[in-house]
């Protein structure tokens, strides 16, 4: 499900990217960096163990609980290990209007998982999140950067089938 | 067809991309504004035009720009907020994703106006291939010579950074927007000091919305007051509508502000109409915030006037019988929609959006949505109708950030207009629980 843990350390491309990101903002104000750093972090890992953002504490010289309380405020940022594919799903009042409920009932059944739970297999995640900034094409779901949109079953069917290859 | 100052190449294939942008006239308002204005005389064409924040507040940019401090040897940021995150809101994310080009001309534009060297895009992080689209937008204008040291040979210097947010709503107002672009929680500060003067880094801080400032190059090119001439007294320029729910067109529109409701509605050049065999029942225009409208409110005035697409049009009758442009999220709901469910989807959604500081917001969202979710699942009783009004008027005007008010509007304007629908949900317990069950008494529908 995750790489390793131990040691923590950035790929070296990753490490470049992370130093890319702190010079951008002016002397001394590095925990700008914070979020953009925890998303290259996320992406490496999947999600962020304490570990993880100790490390980043100290990369940006913070203390371990500037992260901490960053890292639990915003939604996109796992706190426990998650499958290899998190389905983020809209759950907000426009995508409801297009059947996003119906949808969202179908997706549950299909996985046989609920929000906040993992498949057996470790395949997928099941995470409901709010309003993605998409609603004309609605309902939608979001898996990392890749938007799915105007969602029904059979599309559902489909992209499932797909991801599990 | 009407006048297209944001979307008029949207359509043009490669125009994301720097050449094709550029044969399209794009960046000669960049030259136009850096080798023959002042930063003085560009602000003065914002003013001119009376180009409204685009964001939702609806505050003239000009203006703001003018309260800007100036003072020696501090550096001046601008801000732009593209963490679009209003439920029905989804043109910032549509202009950005196609026409990047747009938003950092005006970005530069609008940089050189303030004198600022060092600029931010801030976007909701849920839209990670957009920051990808505007990273390589602005690499491709740095090579270009249109950002980077020394502009067009000009002296000015002006670096722009895209950075991602953490999936906060709280981070579209733009002080917790600061907060979080400082690495932080998205906690909207205390104002004053207002950003103007205090805002990023403790510097003064400009931060306005995607649409706003992507008007900048028609502006320059045009002139401000041309600008002014286009649309209806004090709503001038065109708006992006995102237009959802029930309705044959789903998308995002460019419309000359004071279009009638109707016209945007019904018309093939936008909505297409409520969807084919259905009727309009209510309507919310600007976004998840502002008070939902029954259909006759929406379409006409209390007074029996045309409803226009525009600020004061919309807001015409103050909450009692209109409501407010805000952001243009256009959600149509048709009579197959329970006004209650959505209500208290609405209020789940600014219940987990709070962001805790204040007593009110954050205990008040939680306390509707329990409320909401009671009357909607077969539970509520009558006193409940009474309490979600009071808890309202209790969170609005009493929070830091607006949040409170965004949180409060819709459920008290929901009972306002459609308090049959909620009795009808509490006198009706089992039937009213079922799934996909709508109320079907009276009302007007269009």
């Amino acid at each position: 499900m995750t790489e390793s843990l131990n040691p923590v350390a950035f790929t070296p491309e990753r490490q470049e990217k992370v130093k890319e990101i702190i010079a951008r903002y002016p002397e001394g104000r590095q925990k700008s960096a914070l979020l953009p750093v925890l998303h290259v972090a996320q992406e490496q890992w999947g999600w962020l163990s304490s570990e993880v953002m100790d490390h980043v504490a100290s990369l940006l010289s913070l203390e371990p609980v500037e992260v901490y309380e960053v890292a639990t405020f915003y939604t996109m940022y796992h706190l426990d290990p998650v499958g290899k594919h998190v389905i983020e799903y809209c759950r907000t009042g426009p995508c409801c209007l297009m059947g996003g409920e119906d949808v969202y009932g179908y997706l549950k059944q299909k996985l046989g998982i609920d929000a906040g739970q993992t498949t057996v297999d470790g395949n997928f995640t099941l995470k409901e999140v709010e309003c993605l900034a998409a609603c004309g094409w609605g309902p939608v779901f979001q898996i990392r950067e890749k938007y799915y949109m105007n969602l029904t079953n059979e599309k559902v069917d489909e992209i499932i089938e797909e991801l599990s290859k | 067809m009407a006048i297209k100052i944001l979307t008029e190449h949207i359509n043009t294939p490669g125009i994301e991309t720097f050449d094709v942008y550029r044969q399209k006239g794009g960046y000669t308002a960049v030259e136009k504004a850096i080798k023959t204005m002042t930063p003085e005389e560009v602000v003065e064409e914002a003013k001119k035009s009376g180009v409204r924040g685009r964001g939702g507040a609806g505050f003239p940019m000009g203006m703001k720009w003018g309260f800007l401090a100036k003072p020696e040897g501090v550096p001046r940021y601008l801000v732009c907020n593209a963490d679009e995150s209003e439920p029905g809101t989804f043109k910032d994310h549509h202009l950005m994703k196609c026409i990047p080009h747009l938003l950092i001309e005006g970005m530069i534009i609008s940089s050189f106006a303030l004198g600022a060297n060092k600029s931010f895009i801030y976007v909701r992080g849920e839209l990670m291939y957009v920051i990808r689209i505007l990273e390589q937008a602005i690499e491709e204008a740095k090579a270009k010579g249109f950002l980077g040291k020394n502009i067009l040979g000009s002296g000015y210097d002006l670096e722009l950074i895209v950075q991602p947010g953490g999936g906060a709503y709280i981070c579209g107002e733009e002080t917790a927007l600061l907060e979080s672009l400082e690495g932080k929680r998205g906690n909207p500060r205390n104002k004053p000091p207002f950003p103007a003067v205090k805002g990023l880094y403790q510097s003064p801080t400009v931060v306005n919305n995607v649409e706003s400032i992507s008007n900048m190059p028609w502006i320059i090119n045009n002139g401000g007051d041309a600008y002014a001439a286009i649309g209806v007294g004090r709503s001038t320029g065109t708006k992006l509508i995102s237009a959802s729910g029930h309705i044959n067109k789903p998308g995002v529109y460019e419309i000359e502000l004071g279009v009638s409701v109707e016209e945007f509605l019904n018309s093939d050049e936008y909505c297409g109409g409520v969807r084919k065999g259905h009727h309009l029942k209510a309507l919310v225009a600007g976004g998840s915030s502002v008070p939902i409208l029954p259909a006759h409110l929406i379409m006409k005035t209390a007074n029996g006037e045309d409803r226009l697409m525009s600020y004061e049009s919309l807001s015409d009758g103050g909450f009692a019988t209109g409501t407010m442009l805000g952001s243009g999220g256009f959600i149509v709901f048709d009579e197959t929609a329970c006004i209650v469910r959505n209500t208290w989807n609405f209020s789940r959604f600014y219940h987990h959006e709070s962001c805790g500081q204040c007593s009110p917001c954050r205990e008040g969202t939680g306390w509707m949505e329990k409320v909401l979710h009671r009357i909607e699942h077969g539970h509520g009783s009558m006193h409940d109708i009474d309490l979600l009004v009071d808890i309202s008027k209790k969170i609005e005007g009493n929070t830091i950030c607006p949040l409170g008010d965004a949180a409060a509007w819709p459920v008290a304007s929901a009972i306002r207009h459609f308090r049959d629908e909620f009795m009808w949900h509490i006198t009706n317990p089992h039937e009213a629980s079922q799934p996909g069950a709508v109320y079907q008494g009276e009302m007007a529908l269009v």
